[in-house]
């Protein structure tokens, strides 16, 4: 066995480990806030992983969208929201039955899916083909390649999809609201001395 | 290296040109505030006017010729082009029906009718739909912007009700769909069009995760078009939904999602007619029956329309259970004359306001004939029309679609369609009785708009002179829909 393959198991059971250890401590944690830091690690040792498969556009997605959005929306949430964790877990062991039996259906589809999948042979010539072969070009390039030429329609059209989501938040929930009192920098800039200085002169004992 | 040049763009460029507008129209609202909405809204109107021309030219010059751009994801042919026309004709109409109410209401905001482009360029990128993944992102474009829609006057119950059933069930109608283009993919290897239509051509036989792949497609497809048995949530978003809303919702995305059905079902699964039939005779009889007899006790106009709705999508899906170029030609000459009925007959409903108040009931066009006789006239051409009573266009609409179904020898099918559209007859009949020989309830709010006396004359004329020149509709009809079947 030579090194290169010897540090590449390391990494990939200390990666492995690290995330289904976290994954544990994501329903263990008694703090919410640790729960969310856990996942952010799962986050992490999981695009450690993909990495590892030579997956590095999935592995900056991953740490890009979930950690850098998703959880941290997570995290804005668990923290804003006041709610009672410790009342709603209580009972929470009761489902375990259920939870692992979907957990095994789960794990025996996955196997089918692996063992038994066969594309139907009449449809096997017209079967997509990575484009160009994955030893030529690392995947980003690729991705980014066909993206922007081969679906470019799908990507723009996407793109008005998100402009209709922004719209459509926007008209649905903003809201006027009456005696805001907005910063109006033109009028701060405007301003001239004479309208906020006044010189008056003080005679001793009188006052202003 | 690959290079595009322009003229790899032209074959989108209505939808480009309306995306394009739809984005400036946005820069002008957000600058000019909620006092522009009126000038918004024409706007709209002509930048569709420009588009329907956009369209409507190439296929006047050439001929319905098909092309295939944006590598294969993006088809314009004379079929797309015919539905697009709908699309873009039954977009304008509403935001023209739209205006007045919206001010009346306090929900005129330049947003709405932004949204209403972004809505048809979705429902046009549904048209043209080449591919799996166009379909989709067509579908969805299409989609949130309706939802938003459903729910813009956020202020009552009924509509922000309308806007989140509307989202949720059109959320799992979307993985439905998702799902089965995933099953596609996954068993055919592709998610081309025509990749698919050419294997199945050169015998390809559908396996059985390829078959339920389909069947969840059309599950998702049917969903949009509100067919039974998904057709749940039209009757509550249609009466939740401003009524102008309600208009569009029961014309352009009806008539963009069932060109897409027959689209993807003729096109990809061409060759899978026998098996796809069967479901779809179940949903067209299904929808006919229930169109027909749930509307008979209802009291509101607009779930009576969303009623009627699910009773036209289900005669005229019929002819797409014929799968043959005399059935596409019937739906299409469908669609077009159930968008005029159905504008006309909205356009009566917004005018459905005493003292300012909107009346929704059916017992208020009580009467009618007396007060306001023009409107009267008007409602009684589009029931009849719709009740399928001759020389009216809507007994056309149904004769082209039933004719196909004889065609296909599915004679069953159009023996139920007569027996529900005689079922439908009593409750369409019934509001010209009470307009007729009720005693008056009193009369709506005048004036009602020039703009909404121009449509109701212009759709009213439409349905009642459809007799004397139907060449003009059918025969377009007819070249686009053997088009799509030879090419």
């Amino acid at each position: 066995m030579d090194v290169g393959t010897v540090i590449h198991a390391i990494c990939f059971y200390a990666f492995a480990g690290v995330a289904v250890a976290s994954g544990v401590m994501v329903i263990a944690a008694r703090n919410p806030v640790h729960s969310v830091l856990f996942l952010i690690l799962a986050f992490f040792n999981a695009a450690g992983l993909f990495v590892l498969l030579g997956a590095e556009f999935l592995a900056m997605i991953l740490v890009i969208v979930y950690v850098g959005a998703v959880a941290v929306l997570f995290l804005f949430v668990v923290m804003m929201l006041d709610i009672n964790f410790t009342a709603l877990r209580q009972g929470a062991l009761q489902y375990l039955p259920i939870g692992a039996l979907i957990g095994l259906i789960l794990l025996v589809e996955l196997v089918l899916v692996f063992g038994a999948w066969t594309m139907a042979p009449d449809f096997a010539a017209s079967a997509v083909a990575p484009t160009p072969p994955i030893a030529q070009v690392t995947n980003t390039a690729a991705l980014g390649a066909l993206l922007y030429t081969r679906y470019i329609y799908a990507f723009q059209v996407s793109g008005l999809i998100l402009l209709v989501a922004m719209i459509g938040a926007i008209v649905l929930t903003l809201r006027g609201r009456e005696g805001v009192r907005r910063q109006k920098i033109s009028t701060q800039v405007s301003r001239a001395r004479a309208d906020a200085v006044e010189v008056v002169k003080v005679r001793p004992r009188q006052g202003v | 290296m690959i290079h595009f040049a322009l003229s790899d763009f032209l074959p989108a460029l209505p939808e480009m040109f309306l995306a394009a507008a739809a984005l400036a129209l946005l820069i002008l609202g957000v600058c000019q505030g909620d006092r522009s909405a009126r000038e918004i809204a024409w706007l709209s109107v002509l930048a569709l006017v420009v588009t329907f021309a956009l369209v409507a030219a190439p296929l006047h010059a050439h001929g319905p010729e098909r092309q295939i751009s944006f590598y294969g994801m993006f088809v314009t042919d004379g079929f797309g082009a015919f539905s697009k026309m709908l699309v873009l004709a039954g977009s304008a109409l509403s935001l023209i029906v739209a205006m007045r109410y919206n001010e009346q209401e306090g929900i005129a905001r330049p947003e709405y009718p932004v949204l209403v482009l972004l809505a048809t360029v979705g429902m046009m990128a549904m048209v043209s739909a080449n591919d799996l993944i166009s379909l989709y992102v067509g579908l969805e474009l299409q989609s949130l912007a309706l939802y938003v829609l459903a729910a813009f006057q956020r202020d009552t119950l009924r509509s922000t009700e309308a806007g989140l059933k509307y989202f949720v069930l059109g959320a799992l109608a979307s993985g439905m769909l998702l799902y089965g283009a995933s099953m596609v993919y996954g068993f055919a290897g592709t998610t081309a069009f025509d990749t698919l239509a050419r294997d199945f051509a050169d015998g390809g036989t559908a396996s059985i995760g390829l078959v339920i792949g389909i069947v969840l497609i059309a599950v998702g497809l049917a969903f949009k078009v509100s067919a039974v048995p998904f057709h749940m949530w039209t009757p509550d978003v249609y009466e939740g939904a401003p009524t102008p809303v309600t208009a569009f919702f029961s014309v352009a995305p009806k008539i963009a999602a069932m060109s897409l059905f027959i689209r993807v079902m003729v096109g990809p699964f061409g060759g899978l007619l026998v098996e796809w039939r069967q479901v779809i005779w179940f949903i067209a009889v299904a929808s006919m029956l229930l169109g027909a007899f749930a509307a008979l006790n209802q009291t509101n106009i607009k779930r009576l329309m969303a009623y009627s709705s699910i009773g036209h999508v289900g005669y005229a899906l019929i002819g797409l259970a014929a799968g043959s170029a005399i059935g596409v030609r019937g739906i299409l000459v469908y669609l077009a004359i159930y968008l005029f009925m159905n504008i006309g007959t909205f356009t009566v409903i917004l005018c459905m306001r005493r003292d300012g108040k909107l009346v929704e009931n059916i017992d208020e066009l009580a009467g009618l004939s007396r007060t306001q006789p023009g409107m009267a006239l008007a409602l009684a051409i589009f029931m009849f029309s719709m009740a399928g009573i001759p020389p009216l266009a809507g007994f056309f609409a149904k004769l082209y679609v039933f004719l196909a179904a004889i065609d296909a020898g599915l004679y069953g099918l159009a023996v139920i369609g007569v027996l529900a559209s005689v079922v439908g007859a009593f409750y369409y009949l019934r509001i010209v009785k009470l307009m007729y020989f009720d005693e008056p309830k009193g009369a709506f709010d005048k004036p009602i708009g020039r703009e909404m006396q121009a449509v109701l004359v212009l759709t009213a004329l439409v349905i009642l002179f459809f007799f004397a020149w139907p060449g003009l509709l059918v025969d377009g009809a007819d070249a686009v829909a053997s088009a799509l079947f030879s090419g």
